[in-house]
């Protein structure tokens, strides 16, 4: 068993309220990926609210209503992959931009963490502000070049 | 040797009609193929395709693994059979040169950069519908996508595609491209007059294109 665990966080702005006709499909989409992705090989653990389904109620920075937060934790980069890409995940994922706007920045950010950790909604946000700050390395990077795990024993 | 020449030599192993037409039946198999299949696939002895598929081998253009068909193991067993399948790498030989996969990735990228997922989804629906409106294949869905390079195989009832023709795009790119492509194949059969009752969707397998496609009742 590998000691670190991938966490990937994702936010995104969207074009209108989730209670609105324009999100309707998203919204009536997302119980089945999140099944999906709770059934998926390799993965370990999601983010979710207080009501415990999806992570749809929080709002990752105060003043914005509309930016929604997605995190969760993966056994490795290639667990995360074939659920993003070669899964039915890739639906929603080519419709992003009927729901979505576009992000001028980084919008996600990878990162390694020892196995059982579990990210928090501040630490998450850290790794996007890392990733803006700083572009792509192994404390903060994409699917497009992953960084291996750190060598050695975790000691958080 | 240059890249080029390498690639060029690899290609001129396929200008044996013989040896082309079991490099296609190979390449366009979803699983691995022996040399009794490939055989009659050419209508060529087994003799005859087991050289011809070892000089697809030497080229790079397959490879090899050995597995016992018959599911028995141990003493007796037989030897394992010689099984072939289309080798990873990608080829590509223009004369004179030309390098629209350069031009691909940065297109790709501003397109991406930009967020005009739904534009690109709009022009490829279109291309697709005209193209399918003018095709020289005739009407069959199956056909069509044969000839655009795509392998369909059937699996049940489902149409699967066992080549994605923008492989490295779509590596790169997967939101952008799948979206693009399984768009393009939504106006193929909207454009196409025997594509009127089909349906494409998004269903990936580990391998091959995202998209799968299935008929109204009747037409499998």
């Amino acid at each position: 068993m590998n000691d670190f665990h991938l966490a990937q966080v994702n936010v995104g702005r969207i074009l209108a309220p989730l209670d609105s006709p324009q999100l309707a499909d998203f919204v009536a989409q997302l119980p089945g990926i999140n099944a999906l992705a709770d059934r998926a090989p390799g993965f370990v653990w999601r983010l979710v609210d207080g009501e415990g389904a999806d992570s749809t109620s929080l709002r990752p920075e105060n003043d914005d209503d509309l930016l929604l937060i997605n995190c969760s934790v993966w056994e490795s980069v290639e667990a995360l992959r074939e659920y993003t890409y070669r899964s039915d995940h890739l639906k929603v994922l080519a419709r992003r931009r009927e729901w979505f706007e576009r992000l001028a920045d980084f919008h996600l950010a990878l990162w390694w963490v020892p196995a059982g950790h579990r990210p928090t909604v501040s630490e998450a946000m850290e790794r996007i502000a890392l990733i803006r700050e700083g572009g792509e390395g192994p404390e903060a990077f994409t699917l497009r070049a992953p960084h291996p795990p750190p060598s050695g024993v975790p000691t958080a | 040797m240059s890249s080029e020449d390498a690639a060029l030599e690899a290609l001129a192993v396929l200008g044996d009609p013989v040896r082309r037409g079991l490099y296609r039946h190979v390449s366009g198999s979803p699983g691995e193929v022996g040399r009794d299949a490939a055989a009659e696939a050419a209508g060529i002895s087994r003799s005859l395709a087991a050289f011809h598929l070892d000089k697809l081998v030497e080229a790079g253009l397959l490879e090899v693994s050995f597995r016992r068909l018959s599911g028995r193991s141990g003493p007796g067993a037989g030897r394992p059979a010689k099984l072939y399948r289309r080798a990873e790498g990608e080829r590509t030989v223009s004369m004179p040169p030309r390098t629209y996969d350069t031009a691909g990735r940065l297109l790709a990228e501003v397109v991406e950069q930009a967020g005009l997922d739904g534009e690109l989804q709009a022009a490829a629906r279109a291309a697709g519908e005209a193209g399918g409106a003018a095709s020289d294949e005739g009407s069959d869905p199956v056909e069509i996508l044969r000839a655009r390079g795509f392998e369909p195989f059937w699996d049940g009832g489902t149409l699967r595609l066992h080549n994605c023709p923008f492989h490295a795009l779509a590596d790169q790119f997967p939101a952008l491209v799948c979206g693009m492509n399984l768009a393009g194949i939504e106006g193929l059969l909207a454009g196409l007059t025997g594509g009127q009752d089909w349906t494409a969707e998004m269903d990936p397998l580990p391998r091959g294109c995202c998209v799968a496609l299935r008929a109204a009742e009747g037409e499998n």
